[in-house]
């Protein structure tokens, strides 16, 4: 659906997308991911021809974004990072004029304006001046707009940006819902978002795409061999955690017992099996014939913070750009 | 076409449920009212006064009413301008909004004629509503129509060139303070230009007096209709929408 090949954007003094390229299939939610500044706001713009490349090509349904912006704008839905509203228009009236701006028939309008007000939740809210309307109505609004002539891709810019976790749950939801229909791109600082929304994730950092691969992978990538997070604890009174250590190191395929802390009664250890080995069962029968409790048995999946974290990392080792430390302090990590 | 239509639509109803016509619409009925009743007295004054002298003077409607009137309207449109095309372009910027218009399937020159457009029309119908003083003229007395219709299209042509120009400042700044002043300060210059020609009759002089829009507002006064004049204002038209669609396509690739 869409192809990006080398695409760059070059102002005077910096380059703000450096030869990126990447290609999304049809019907796919893909989440591009990367701090803030990192050129996820540019690479949109140019997809929406806002911005024309310095360099490269994108074609979007097989329609270049230079030679043929008109055919490309015809669709796209393009939710800037701020829902681009008219304060002085009514919800209703707003939609509508979206809908002609975009080509839509008058037969087709009344329909559609219905459609999205009711997919967006934003139907109660109709007649209401559009600067009288919350953030989070807001966004909806914004939403109601970008799907309003049906689209085949969809663009978000930080469609979550400035919501209440409840708003950011229904939108989250929202955006979840429109897949299939549309394929989607939605930009992000946030990490969980694109674990729950996106099949798919780029990584973008100082213009350049340093990953690009499914969510799963990418955890599971990072992850290397499976690590489980154990909690044992004594009936009565506290337990020695070096013999409990000792017992499960003797658990066939363990590879590694880390000793993590102790909570009153409570030993916690982080425990690495061989690659594609499931030692959980081993480990839980281990500790209940030894006459321990089991408090708690998970696998320690490796957030995507942490792949994200080490991914820029590396970047940073190399190109010596970014420190982890100025990505976390611009509040780009949460 | 239908482009240019939805936006024209759409900029003139904003005009409409902000303050903005409705206030221009109430100035601008009354200054002009105080002009008329000023300069319809003074006409009356001077009819009586010849009358008394026993000397008749000919006096014409036409001449001493219809003729200073309209380039007075000529002169408060400058004021009345900047505060119709501040908005057009930089609100659209400051609010994100441009974005939207600018991804759409719509051509830059169907956004900026539809925007032209309903400036234009914003004018026209606070020239609309000078006529209504007309109407007591022509019930009182016998001017001719002919050069007051002239006159009318010379104002309009005038106020197209302003507001196009107007249009053009707004593409550069995001603050509407800033348009609206650059606009006032242009049109000012635009008309105080042609004050050279007073005193002066060098070849430099004539030029800063032709770049006047005040220069050419005069033979449409008269009730002329004078190609020369209007090429002026018709290619100053064409400049300031050229002007704007460069800054408006400028912006994608400095933003």
């Amino acid at each position: 659906m869409i192809t990006v090949k080398e695409l760059t954007k070059r102002y005077a003094r910096n380059t703000a997308v450096d030869q990126i390229s990447f290609e999304i299939q049809k019907g796919q939610i893909v989440g591009f991911l990367g701090p803030n500044g990192a050129g996820k706001t540019t690479t949109m713009r140019m997809l929406t021809c806002f911005l024309p490349p310095t360099a490269g090509t994108a074609t979007v349904a097989g329609f270049d974004v230079l030679e043929e912006p008109m055919e490309v704008k015809k669709r796209i839905g393009y939710l800037p990072e701020t829902p681009p509203l008219y304060p002085e228009m009514r919800t209703g009236e707003y939609l509508e004029f979206v809908g002609k701006l975009k080509g839509l028939s008058k037969p087709e309008l009344g329909k559609r304006v219905d459609y999205v007000c009711e997919r967006c939740a934003v139907a109660d809210v109709r007649d209401r001046l559009l600067s009288k309307l919350s953030k989070g109505y807001r966004q909806r609004v914004g939403l109601a707009q970008a799907i309003i002539h049906n689209p085949d891709v969809l663009i978000l810019d930080e469609p979550t940006a400035g919501l209440d976790p409840k708003q950011i749950n229904e939108t989250r939801d929202l955006i979840k819902s429109l897949a299939g229909d549309h394929t989607i791109i939605l930009s992000t600082h946030i990490l969980p978002e694109v674990e729950q929304t996106c099949e798919q994730v780029i990584i973008i950092n100082k213009g350049k795409v340093i990953a690009t691969d499914s969510v799963n992978n990418l955890q599971s990538r990072a992850r290397g061999a499976e690590s489980v997070i154990v909690e044992v604890a004594g009936r009565n009174g506290a337990l020695d955690s070096a013999a409990i250590q000792s017992r499960l190191e003797k658990v066939s395929g363990v590879s590694k017992v880390l000793f993590k802390e102790k909570r009153d009664a409570r030993n916690i250890f982080e425990i690495e099996g061989g690659k594609g080995r499931l030692v959980r069962g081993d480990l839980a029968r281990a500790v209940v014939e030894a006459g321990w409790d089991l408090n708690e048995l998970r696998p320690s999946a490796m957030s995507l913070e942490e792949v994200f974290l080490q991914l820029t990392g590396d970047q940073a080792a190399k190109g010596a750009v970014t420190p982890k430390e100025e990505i976390a302090a611009k509040g780009a990590i949460k | 076409m239908r482009n240019v239509w939805i936006i024209w639509q759409k900029e003139l109803r904003s005009y409409f449920v902000s303050p903005i016509a409705y206030l221009l619409l109430a100035m601008f009925a009354v200054i002009f009212g105080f002009f008329f009743w000023n300069i319809v007295g003074y006409f009356v004054f001077t009819g009586m006064e010849s009358q008394m002298r026993g000397e008749m003077f000919p006096m014409n409607v036409n001449e001493q009413v219809i003729r200073p009137l309209l380039s007075n309207v000529g002169v408060i449109g400058l004021f009345f301008i900047p505060m119709i095309t501040m908005r057009l372009f930089s609100e659209e910027k400051r609010s994100g909004t441009i974005e939207l218009l600018v991804t759409s399937p719509v051509r830059d020159g169907e956004i900026i004629l539809g925007k032209w457009l309903a400036a234009l029309s914003l004018y026209s119908v606070l020239l609309l509503l000078t006529a209504l003083n007309f109407v007591f003229l022509f019930k009182y007395g016998n001017p001719d129509w002919k050069p007051l219709a002239i006159g009318y299209l010379g104002l309009l042509l005038q106020a197209g060139a302003l507001l196009a120009i107007g249009m053009f400042i707004s593409t550069l700044t995001k603050n509407q303070i800033i348009a609206g002043a650059a606009t006032f300060g242009v049109c000012l210059l635009l008309w105080v230009l042609e004050w050279v020609s007073g005193y002066e009759t060098a070849t430099w002089a004539q030029v800063l007096s032709y770049i006047s829009v005040v220069t050419h507002i005069g033979s449409f006064s008269k009730g002329l209709l004078d190609s020369k004049d209007a090429v002026y204002y018709v290619s100053l038209t064409f400049l300031g929408i050229f002007f704007t669609a460069r800054s408006l396509e400028s912006l994608r690739w400095r933003s």
